[in-house]
């Protein structure tokens, strides 16, 4: 409130003619106009990638919301829930309406709709690429909510303008990021600030609201499972320490049984909500604080005495029953094989559990734990306001402020876990750092504002402190004192009462606190600076096109990627099939429009292991696995003539995991030459003869002359070869894309021969 | 065609007598036929020398095309031409009409009638040219080469100009792009140059005669084809013509056999038939200039602007070999005022070049299809060429409501001869163009009138909610809270006023005013400060306003006595003449307190804002 009220005053100047509810209104209108200037800025920082480069969708999976958007436009919501999608997992194909979060590209799908409706011919792409920042200013109005609802709108207005340039989020919603994340970070805060505000209120409307955004988010993101296990977690938080309200009740009781019905009713989640073990918590917590609700009804009806004879009774006898629930309990997770947990979630409780188990977790780098030097960059300043604004939490500690402390200390552990998962952490810091940063300019503010008040006041203050009352001494406890009154020289008594009394208001001396406003002024602006480079050099790259500097200054375009994709799209049938790692499974179908083995959906482990064999493998076997999967077409993506490092050749001992994960034949060591993983004249035999050496480098030596790989800054192993199986058909500009086709089976003379020898 | 060419025939013994009259009268006395092939459009120039030799005046002539060159025919054109000496200028176009007429059924020409400037009396001569451009008609043989080789292509033609008169005497030149010449049929006299193939002279051809010529040769030319082009065009009144183009290209040249090597091809310069850059003419000051296809901008492009005209060279994303397709699209604007115009009669009309802006192609299929802002009328179309369909839609662009009037035009087979200015001519009220404004300022001025009204209107279905009475409650609070700080403004008002006096006092030290500033202190307030008080109670739930009322209430209060008491004070120490050292020394006491109450009084009410 003390912010709120700083605008006020200050924007009213004199004051004295300006009443009460005057001054409220603008300082109303002045937080709505700060607002949305923020909501421009959070909006325009994110437009780097389109004026650097291009209005493009992004990187891998948003090709395939946007595909998907594409489908729901043309063909409505009733046929999209139904949609069997053919050109992807051939050959068994993927449901699409059945396992996709649809938040994204309905909420999109509803925008171009609205926008057509008005006449507006915008392309579903252009929707796509600006849905991003748009979701990004409501979610920077949505922490301006939450933080208000916790600490008063100044907090609120400081934590709205971190959030709308915090780099971690800039990161996953730059126009073109065309992701789930980019709604469900507004629809994560809002659902928050909900489930607060129904704290602080006690209102079943916005209990009833906070269901539908909590309905909202299960249809944007898997994420969910953090709501719907945070927020039990501060539910039995509030029990534990006594902090039990009928506003407690209201907020959560409504929330779990309507917030899993509606969460039932999105298909991809479905029986889910009940069923798996992320959601038990909630259960288990429903349960708690029925019992709670039930025990503060019972001391309300009986007598003290009554009542601690009651509970000794309960306990004694009660403990069996919990017992026998637990044990079934634990009995029933234990049986089902993951324990009743995903992959994805078990690897949240133990970090190495994908490493260990699931390789295909593991070989996403986004799954992978973060660096020190990832935070820094990614929320930067804030790494170092969060504690104070924790310490500010605690200043009273609220019902409110303990939730947020909660979220925070919870996403900090996930984030440790998953870099991907910095994400969530983002809006937590940038609440807190919000409140740290409101509460220490309104107390360096009010210590400037109170300045010209005379020493006397002091004095007086020392003198009054027998006579006042105790609500003087809580408007003394936020009051400002000056601190000249030591130099003048009164009294020594006097003085170390002023030291006592001034420590006791948290007085700050002039000198003190304008250095301190610089400061943090200062590093408010190191903090801008940072994201607005963050934005515009390190997350805008839209990774299917690349830069480079030309020597000369100019700027070199490698669009190699939608090269490759054109061609296929119009030169190859209709209805081949294309193979590549699956990386570019969703590019392919997007850009290309071709019928893919793999995506990046990964569902299927063993499909994409059979991929992963095959390019481990020799030539002809490799060419026996791709023919019996109807295969037309294999690219790979190689970066050793310019320097691409994320080629397949570094991806490649991934694909030998994977594929050694269900085909045991491939066996890693045999790759690997001492442990290193090598192309050069040393590597193994089995590894340059292998499918994806033999793609890569196929001709590669007669570009040069002497075969010089630039990534791995090396001369590759066997410079001339031929293949025998495979055709190449095209090859890009840069040679990022390799594209071959199977060469067709030999006629039935020659098959029957090489038969016979193989035999 | 079928249908017609039956009811036609019941027609020929009508026609060979009118025909074989005319065809007897005209003899060609000169015949010269130039045949460029070296693009992937075969264009001949045919120059005539005609004279009547018949007693009546001719006023037609008759051009013939065979039946297979008649279905590759893109463009045909006739000038009669004037000769002086040696130097030729084409003087007149002439109207060429295509005419249903034959010979006789086994004949395969198609012919065209060209009516003459002026009537050709007996032994008049006069020379005509006739212009014709035949697409598709260079087929590559063998249809499918490698990277490696070259391509070879194959035309068929005649030695003799197909002709209804008698031809006298005639050469044909073919022009061949290269020197390599694979074959060719020979009819003597056939003279091999370098780049040429002469046929001819030959004398006295009688009508109708043929003698077939088949000519193969290497042609690496780009065989860039045009399969559909969708243009739009689309009139803002603001000032603007957008030009948006898709296209879709095809290279229709040997196919490629084999893979494509990039290797080979940037090394060894491989792919002589495939091609890589294209261009396209546009108007002068066109701007605003884009190129990409569905996937995102293609980057390889640049644009020269030059007075006459703005050249845009671009690369599609990668070479095309044979039977290798392509589709983008080209944007681009034009300032309004040079493509529209106000015609005299108050309507305005569209001057734009038809065809594609795209140098050395065939387009099979063009759509052009003009957007007339929203609100004009009447529209028509004047164009020098024959369109195969011209219609009529509705479009629905930003925010229109009626929609747009689109005139659609179609037409197959386009080569660069067919890009010559058409007319759109359309009425149109510069008002309309005021409607979108109008409507948003409206749509706005709404929005806010209902928020307006939202605000001010009181909505709640139950007038006893509890939600309501709080909200009843609230604003009687506010209100209570707002005339207690005016009270409250008034007593420190009154306190300043004091502390003047007291100051003038110190200053002057004269004790008079400072005794009637007292009376101006008003008794009426503390009552009016105590009922306000008594009716916050009454109303207000929220214990932490009251409580700061409270506060606010004794704190004034109690400084309120102070200052009288520092008054009286002051006043009745400089009644009683003390020196100035001991009044200060003894009001230090009542001073501060008096500061610091202050103090708290201002932050006091300060917070009462919250």
């Amino acid at each position: 409130m003390e912010r709120g009220k700083k605008i006020g005053s200050t924007g009213v100047g004199g004051g004295a003619l300006v009443s009460g509810s005057g001054k409220r209104a603008f300082g109303t209108v002045l937080a709505a106009l700060i607002l949305c200037l923020i909501g421009i800025m959070a909006f325009s920082i994110r437009l780097f990638s389109v004026i650097k480069y291009e209005s493009v969708i992004h990187e891998f999976d948003p090709y395939f919301n946007y595909r998907v958007t594409k489908y729901l436009t043309k063909a409505g919501i009733y046929e999209f829930w139904n949609w069997f999608d053919d050109r992807t997992w051939y050959p068994l194909g993927r449901v699409i309406g059945g396992t996709v979060y649809p938040g994204l590209t309905i909420t999109a799908g509803t925008m171009w709709w609205i926008l057509n409706a008005f006449n507006i011919p915008l392309s579903v792409e252009t929707v796509c690429v600006f849905t991003a920042p748009i979701f990004s200013s409501f979610a920077a109005w949505a922490t301006y909510l939450l933080t208000s609802e916790v600490k008063g709108r100044g907090a609120g207005l400081t934590a709205a303008a971190l959030l709308a340039m915090v780099p971690s989020y800039i990161s996953r919603s730059v126009a073109g990021s065309y992701d789930n994340e980019a709604v469900a970070i507004f629809a994560l805060i809002f659902t928050f600030y909900l489930y607060v505000k129904t704290l602080n209120t006690g209102s079943l409307f916005y209990a009833t609201l906070n269901a539908l955004a909590y309905f909202y988010m299960v249809c944007s993101w898997g994420g969910y499972t953090f709501i719907i296990n945070l927020i039990p977690m501060h539910v039995l938080l509030c029990i534990v320490t006594g902090r039990y309200s009928s506003r407690l009740y209201i907020a959560y009781a409504p929330l779990v049984i309507l917030g899993t019905l509606l969460a039932a009713l999105v298909p991809v989640v479905g029986f889910n909500a009940v069923m798996t073990s992320e959601h038990f918590a909630s259960f288990l917590v429903f349960v708690i604080i029925h019992v709670a609700a039930l025990a503060h009804y019972i001391k309300r009806v009986l007598s003290p005495k009554q009542y601690s004879t009651a509970v000794s009774f309960v306990i004694t006898f009660g403990m069996y029953e919990p017992a026998a629930l637990i044990a079934i309990l634990a009995a029933m997770v234990a049986a089902s094989p993951t324990k009743g947990w995903s992959g994805r979630s078990l690897s949240l409780l133990d970090p190495t559990y994908a490493s260990k188990y699931i390789p295909i977790i593991a070989s996403v780098s986004e799954h992978q734990p973060p660096t020190w030097p990832s935070y820094f960059m990614d929320i930067n300043v804030l790494a170092f306001l969060v504690p104070a604004g924790i310490i500010a939490c605690f200043l009273p500690l609220s019902d409110s402020s303990s939730f947020v402390v909660l979220y925070l200390v919870t996403s900090v552990y996930f984030s440790g876990v998953m870099v991907r998962l910095m994400l969530v952490l983002a809006p937590a810091a940038c609440v807190l750092s919000g409140i740290a940063l409101s509460e220490a300019f309104a107390v360096l503010t009010r210590s400037i504002k109170y300045q010209d008040l005379s020493e006397a006041s002091l004095l007086a203050a020392v003198d009054s402190t027998a006579t006042l009352n105790s609500t003087n001494e809580n408007e003394a406890s936020v009051k400002e004192v000056k601190d000249k009154a030591p130099k003048r020289g009164k009294k020594k008594t006097v003085e170390k009462e002023v030291e006592k009394k001034r420590k006791r208001l948290l007085g700050l001396p002039m000198e003190a606190s304008a250095v301190g406003i610089l400061l943090l002024i200062i590093m408010g602006s190191f903090y801008v600076v940072h994201c607005v480079w963050a934005a515009a050099e390190a997350y805008s790259a839209p990774s299917i096109v690349l830069t480079s500097q030309t020597p000369d200054g100019g700027l070199h375009v490698f669009d190699d990627f939608r090269e490759a994709y054109a061609w296929l799209n119009h030169n190859t049938g209709e209805d081949d099939k294309v193979a590549s790692w699956w990386d570019y499974g969703y590019q392919t179908t997007a850009m290309a429009n071709r019928t893919v083995i793999v995506d990046n959906n990964t569902w299927n482990n063993t499909h994409i292991a059979t991929v992963g064999t095959a390019m481990s493998s020799p030539e002809r076997q490799a060419w026996e696995i791709f023919q019996s999967l109807d295969v037309k077409y294999v690219f790979v993506i190689f970066g050793g003539l310019v320097g691409y490092p994320s080629d397949d050749i570094n991806k490649f001992l991934w694909m030998v995991r994977i594929g050694g994960g269900v085909f045991p034949h491939i066996r890693e060591p045999d790759y690997l030459r001492d442990g290193h993983y090598r192309i050069d004249s040393q590597a193994t035999p089995t590894m340059l003869n292998c499918l994806m050496y033999k793609l890569s480098y196929y001709r590669f030596a007669e570009a040069d002359g002497k075969g010089y790989d630039r990534v791995r800054r090396t001369e590759i192993g066997k410079k001339y070869f031929k293949l025998n199986y495979f055709e190449e058909v095209f090859t890009t500009q840069h040679w990022m894309v390799r594209i071959y086709k199977l060469k067709p089976p030999r006629n039935l003379v020659s098959a029957v021969k090489s038969k016979k020898r193989f035999l | 065609m079928a249908a017609s060419s039956l009811c036609l025939i019941g027609c020929v013994a009508l026609w060979i007598l009118a025909g074989t009259a005319l065809a007897e009268d005209l003899v060609v006395a000169k015949l010269d036929r130039r045949v460029d092939l070296t693009s992937q459009v075969a264009r001949t120039l045919v120059s005539f020398k005609i004279e009547n030799s018949g007693s009546d005046p001719a006023t037609k002539f008759l051009f013939a095309l065979s039946k297979d060159q008649f279905d590759h025919l893109a463009f045909i054109s006739a000038a009669s031409v004037s000769v002086k000496g040696k130097s030729r200028t084409q003087s007149a176009p002439l109207t060429v009409k295509e005419v249903e007429k034959k010979e006789d059924p086994s004949s395969d020409a198609v012919y065209f009638e060209i009516s003459l400037e002026k009537s050709l009396e007996q032994g008049q001569a006069a020379t005509i040219d006739v212009q014709y451009a035949l697409t598709h008609t260079l087929t590559p043989f063998p249809r499918e080469i490698r990277q490696s080789e070259t391509q070879l292509v194959l035309y068929h033609d005649s030695a003799y100009v197909l002709s209804p008169y008698l031809v006298k005497f005639q050469t044909t030149f073919f022009k061949l792009p290269g020197s390599r010449v694979e074959s060719y049929t020979k009819v003597e006299p056939t003279k091999l140059g370098d780049k040429e193939i002469k046929y001819g002279p030959y004398e006295n051809v009688s009508p109708l005669s043929q003698a077939p010529v088949t000519l193969q040769f290497e042609n690496n030319r780009p065989f860039a084809v045009v399969e559909t082009l969708e243009q739009e065009i689309e009139i803002s009144h603001w000032g603007n013509v957008y030009v948006t183009e898709n296209y879709h290209l095809k290279h229709t040249g040997a196919r490629l056999k084999g893979g494509f090597s990039r290797l080979d091809y940037q090394a060894k310069g491989n792919g002589v038939s495939a091609f890589r850059y294209l261009a396209a003419i546009l108007p002068p000051r066109a701007h605003s200039i884009y190129y990409r296809d569905e996937i995102g901008n293609i980057s390889t492009s640049h644009v020269r602007n030059e007075p006459k005209r703005t050249i845009v060279e671009f690369e599609p994303r990668y070479p095309l070999f044979g039977g290798w397709q392509v589709k983008f699209t080209l944007g681009y604007s034009v300032p309004l005022q040079d493509f529209v115009f106000l015609a005299p009669d108050g309507s305005r009309y569209l001057n734009f070049t038809f065809g594609s802006p795209l140098v050395d192609v065939v387009v099979e299929k063009i759509t052009t299809k003009v957007v007339l802002p929203e609100g004009s009328r009447d529209p028509s179309v004047e164009a020098p060429l024959a369109l195969d369909e011209q219609h009529q839609e509705v479009k629905h662009s930003y925010l229109d409501t009626v929609g747009r009037k689109v005139v659609v035009l179609t037409k197959k087979n386009v080569v660069a001869e067919h890009n010559v200015p058409f007319q759109v001519k359309y009425k149109f009220n510069p008002l309309a163009m005021l409607a979108e404004p109008l409507m948003l300022i409206f749509g706005f001025f709404c929005f806010f009138l209902a928020c307006m009204a939202y605000l001010h209107f009181d909505f709640p279905i139950s007038k006893s909610s509890a939600a309501y009475q709080a909200r009843l409650q609230q604003e009687e609070v506010l209100d209570l809270l707002q005339r207690f700080q005016k009270l409250m403004k008034r007593r420190l008002f009154e306190a300043e006023k004091l502390e003047a006096a007291l100051r003038d006092l110190a200053r002057t030290g004269d004790v008079a005013p400072c005794k009637a500033s007292k009376k101006l202190v008003d008794p009426t307030l503390s009552k009016e400060v105590k009922a306000i008080h008594e009716a916050l109670q009454a109303t207000s739930r929220s214990s932490s306003v009251n409580s700061k009322v409270e506060a606010l209430i004794t704190k004034e209060k109690e400084k309120h006595e102070r200052l009288l008491q520092k008054l009286n004070l002051t006043v009745d120490l400089y009644e009683r003449k003390m020196s100035s050292k001991e009044i200060d020394s003894r009001l230090v006491p009542h001073e501060q307190k008096y500061t610091h109450l202050k103090s708290e009084v201002a932050e006091l009410m300060d917070s009462l804002d919250d």
